[in-house]
């Protein structure tokens, strides 16, 4: 099967007053049609900016994608002109951000916010640009969507205007949809909703879906493979199944530990020790070493990538081979 | 659906506050503009009052007929232009302590009073704050000037009368924000009444944007009382004020143009001392208050 | 949206009715104006007969009654000193206030805008710190010193334009521009941070994730917020700018209503003052009016109520 997204090697690098802040740093993965990518870790090890180097929209001038390949099909997003990579946005690869209160603009009609991308990405004019809005709000199941293409943001619920980034993230329809923790601040019910919604979305239109959460409840239900990020790294990549029965990586391991299961009987839930680290001063070996129950010699260099099963790959040189 | 969330803790420690360097230069002019005004009766300068008619119109030091004995020049009836100024200091500076003291008093409380209460003692309250926003200081200062005659205390009064509204809106902006917080809920619970609340929590939190704003307004401040002095209707003749100064100085200004020049330079040097500091203290203490 | 300019007409109203007031007050505690203009050799039955026949015999309540019902139609009295219908003054003089604050506006917007968005975009830059430059400087000029040394030199020295009067378009650049100088620098200022804020929410970021052209995304999705603060003071802008009109009209012998004010309130010539002020304030008002309507259209969440 031929990738849809490939991404091989990317490295984002921001500069700040502290030192070069390796934000993303060798990051590889492969997405096919329909499927969907996990993407997990603490905040700071790297998703979001991840995510904002496959658009190719990290906060200028302190951030800058120094390194690696962006294939969309096959062609290389990080050697397009600013101009075609404009035209790339939201047509071939679109996006939904975290808080759906701040993501839509609160001085433009609803209506104006949907028929914009519409206009730019097929050329509609008049009516039928306004056909397509209302269409295009039904198939997120908003109710009587001509009434509220006259609305403006301020008017609707939290989970209704996330139903409309959504509806806007579609119009394409693109061909790889980035959700970046799209129902954190949702409440429960809703959250369930919307996940269900973009699944539904995704078999539709066979887009490869990019799914950042910390929530590891949303990964095993919605995604077909998980990346572990742990400062600017993928420590471990792998179908779902087996990170959740067989995690290699000793974070991978920490973090299942960390969540409280049903029925089990624990007497505690074993928190991660030490802290998150500080990206402006790692040192040249592996980063989670410092707080790995396992670490050992060999960890003061850092660890390759090493595949222990087809699809399932670590980096952690307890697994790798001598 | 288990909801599980991994630790959320910051991974790259921002240092907290980001390290602006002192404004040297700013902080350097108004001392050295206040010391001045204080200790001008001790400066062994000419009397500012002195004429001397066949010294009249003598250019500064650098020109050909000047000389050190005044150098900065003299004016239209032989005055020293530098005592002059210097002079002008004290009554530039006091009009600005005071206009702005008083007004951000004013201000402070109806701004407290208005987000404490809230509903409409707030309505009210901010519907006579925005009349007086509105309302152009000067008509009112002439007005008052002539009415009441030109004098210090009307000029301060004028100003005030229009300068508090602007430290209540900020200050109810402020406070409501404030009023959402837990602490003053804490404190409700714990038996605080409106004055304790009003004063020993709300006020203190609103300090910082107070001091920020009363140092972007002294210069606001000191150059409408120039302009009243301008128009004649300010700190009536002959005590030196920098805007009379100029207006005296205005149909001579092409045979000397010093005698207008350099209290406008002194207004110039000051206001931008206070609104560099004013910007400097807004950005360190509350970065949020951009629109001030 | 039709009640809200209905109520806040019906404000404006009121605050107009209580300055009225307060300005009837203030014009009769300036002193007698017969002092000024009856020789100084009048007798106690002259200033008797020059009281009757100006109204200033009668009851303060009368007065000012009489006062407000001729000034609702205009009729604001003969002035004491020009001994000619305020109205007539008013008539001559407004005009060249409203053209020369509408020119110092257009100047203003004219200049702040491409200099508070370009700021904000190319923050850090040159443009940056030039538009800091300008914002500082604005708020630190006196306007009359700047007037007077503008006169000295453009118009005196080197004979570039016109030192006074309104008899060309030449004539508006020196008052238009020491008029519009601190409305650039604070509408700048207030763009400026407005976009900064703007530029960095979410909403921005959705809008380029959406594809589109920058220069959209800053010229219409960014700017409509940014103006929102912008509108909020454009009120306070223009109590300035009237402000202001007085000091540069009396330094530039502009024919307009701030030297009418001026050289009413030298004189003491009362029907004139309470014409000035009511009328300024008549424009304050409605230009307020205007700037809660534009206020309301920016922004929905006014439109509606919340």
């Amino acid at each position: 099967m031929s990738s849809v997204i490939d991404v091989r090697d990317l490295r984002t690098h921001i500069v700040t007053r502290w030192g070069t802040i390796k934000a993303v740093d060798g990051v590889s993965f492969a997405l096919g049609e329909a499927e969907t990518l996990g993407l997990v870790g603490e905040s700071g090890s790297g998703k979001s900016m991840t995510c904002l180097s496959l658009v190719r929209l990290v906060p200028r001038p302190a951030a800058r994608i120094v390194g690696g390949e962006v294939r969309l099909d096959g062609e290389d997003l990080l050697a397009k002109s600013d101009a075609e990579m404009q035209q790339i946005r939201g047509r071939k690869v679109a996006m939904i951000l975290q808080d759906p209160m701040s993501s839509l603009n609160p001085v433009f009609s609803i209506g104006m916010q949907m028929r914009e991308p519409l206009a730019m990405y097929h050329r509609l004019r008049g009516a039928a640009v306004t056909a397509r809005a209302a269409e295009l709000l039904a198939a997120v199941r908003i109710p009587s969507p001509e009434t509220r293409l006259r609305a403006f943001p301020h008017q609707l619920s939290g989970g209704m205007r996330q139903r409309v980034v959504g509806a806007m993230a579609i119009a394409g329809p693109p061909r790889l949809l980035i959700a970046d923790e799209p129902t954190t601040s949702l409440d429960l019910t809703i959250q369930a909703q919307y996940l269900g919604l973009l699944k539904e979305l995704q078999q539709r239109h066979r887009f490869a879906m990019i799914f950042v959460t910390h929530n590891l409840g949303i990964v095993a239900r919605t995604c077909d493979r998980v990346a572990v990020m742990y400062a600017g790294r993928i420590v471990e990549i792998g179908p779902v199944r087996r990170i959740f029965t067989e995690p290699a990586h000793p974070y991978t391991r920490a973090l299942l530990e960390s969540i409280p299961r049903f029925g089990a009987r624990r007497e505690r839930l074993t928190a991660i020790a030490g802290q998150p680290p500080d990206l402006a001063s790692l040192g040249a070996g592996c980063a989670f070493a410092p707080r790995c129950p396992a670490a050992f010699e060999r960890c003061a260099t850092a660890p390759s990538e090493t595949a222990i099963a087809p699809g399932h790959a670590t980096r952690c040189w307890l697994h790798a081979r001598a | 659906m288990s909801v599980v969330v991994l630790p959320e803790t910051a991974a790259a420690p921002v240092p907290a506050a980001r390290r602006r360097r002192w404004p040297v230069v700013s902080i350097g002019i108004i001392v050295v503009f206040v010391l001045v005004a204080l200790l001008a009766p001790l400066l062994s300068l000419a009397d500012p009052y002195e004429q001397a008619l066949r010294l009249r119109f003598r250019p500064p030091v650098w020109e050909d007929r000047g000389s050190w004995a005044h150098p900065l020049g003299t004016d239209r009836l032989g005055r020293d232009l530098l005592t002059r100024i210097v002079w002008g200091s004290r009554v530039s500076l006091a009009v600005g302590a005071c206009a702005v003291l008083l007004a951000s008093t004013i201000g402070a409380a109806v701004g407290l009073v208005a987000g404490y209460y809230g509903g409409r003692v707030d309505a009210t309250l901010m519907r006579v704050t925005d009349a007086t926003l509105s309302f152009p200081v000067i008509l009112l200062a002439l007005i008052l000037a002539v009415t009441v005659g030109p004098s210090f205390g009307n000029v301060v009064i004028a100003i005030s009368v229009i300068l508090w509204a602007r430290y209540a809106r900020v200050v109810r902006g402020q406070v409501l924000t404030l009023m959402t917080l837990d602490f003053i809920a804490q404190a409700r619970i714990a038996g605080a009444g409106a004055w304790r609340i009003i004063t020993r929590h709300l006020l203190p939190n609103t300090l910082n944007t107070l001091v920020v704003l009363i140092t972007l307004q002294v210069g606001y401040v000191i150059i409408v009382e120039a302009s009243l002095s301008f128009l004649g209707a300010g700190i009536p003749p002959p005590t030196p004020a920098w805007g009379s100064m100029i207006a005296e100085g205005r149909d001579f200004v092409t045979s000397a143009w010093w005698v207008s020049f350099f209290p406008g330079l002194a207004i110039l040097l000051v206001v931008l001392a206070f609104n560099l500091l004013g910007d400097w203290l807004r950005d360190t203490l509350d970065p949020k208050l951009r629109q001030l | 949206m039709l009640r809200f300019v209905v109520f806040r007409l019906l404000q404006s109203l009121v605050a107009l009715a209580i300055l009225s007031v307060v300005v009837f007050i203030l014009a009769r505690a300036t002193g007698d104006p017969l002092h000024m203009i009856l020789p100084m050799n009048a007798s106690e039955e002259d200033y008797a007969n020059a009281r009757q026949y100006l109204g200033l015999d009668r009851p303060y309540v009368e007065q000012y009654l009489s006062f407000v019902g001729r000034a609702v139609i205009g009729d604001f009295g003969n002035s004491i000193r020009a001994r000619r219908p305020v109205i007539e003054l008013l008539q001559a003089r407004l005009p060249y206030s409203l053209k020369l604050a509408a020119f110092a506006m257009v100047v203003s917007l004219a200049l702040a805008f491409p200099l508070g968005v370009m700021a904000a975009v190319h923050k850090g830059t040159g443009v940056d710190r030039a538009a800091q430059i300008v914002a500082i400087l604005g708020q630190s000029l006196p306007t009359f010193w700047v007037s007077i040394v503008l006169v000295e030199f453009v118009a005196g020295r080197l004979q570039w334009l016109p030192a006074g009067g309104a008899d060309s378009l030449a004539s508006y650049v020196l008052p238009g521009f020491t008029l519009g100088w601190f409305v650039v620098a604070g509408m700048m200022r207030l763009l400026r941070s407005g976009m900064l804020e703007v530029l960095d929410s979410e909403y921005v970021k959705l809008a380029r994730l959406k594809g589109v052209a920058e220069h959209r995304v800053v010229w219409v999705h960014a700017l409509k917020n940014a103006l929102i603060p912008v509108v909020t003071f454009a009120g306070i802008y223009f109590a300035i700018l009237v402000t202001t009109a007085i000091v540069v009209e009396t330094v530039f012998a502009w024919p307009g209503l701030g030297r009418l004010a001026y050289d009413g309130i030298t004189s003491r010539d009362f029907p004139v003052i309470q014409a000035v002020v009511l009328t300024t304030a008549a424009i304050v008002a409605a230009v307020n009016l205007g700037v809660d309507c534009l206020y309301a259209l920016i922004d929905p969440r006014i439109r509606y109520g919340r």
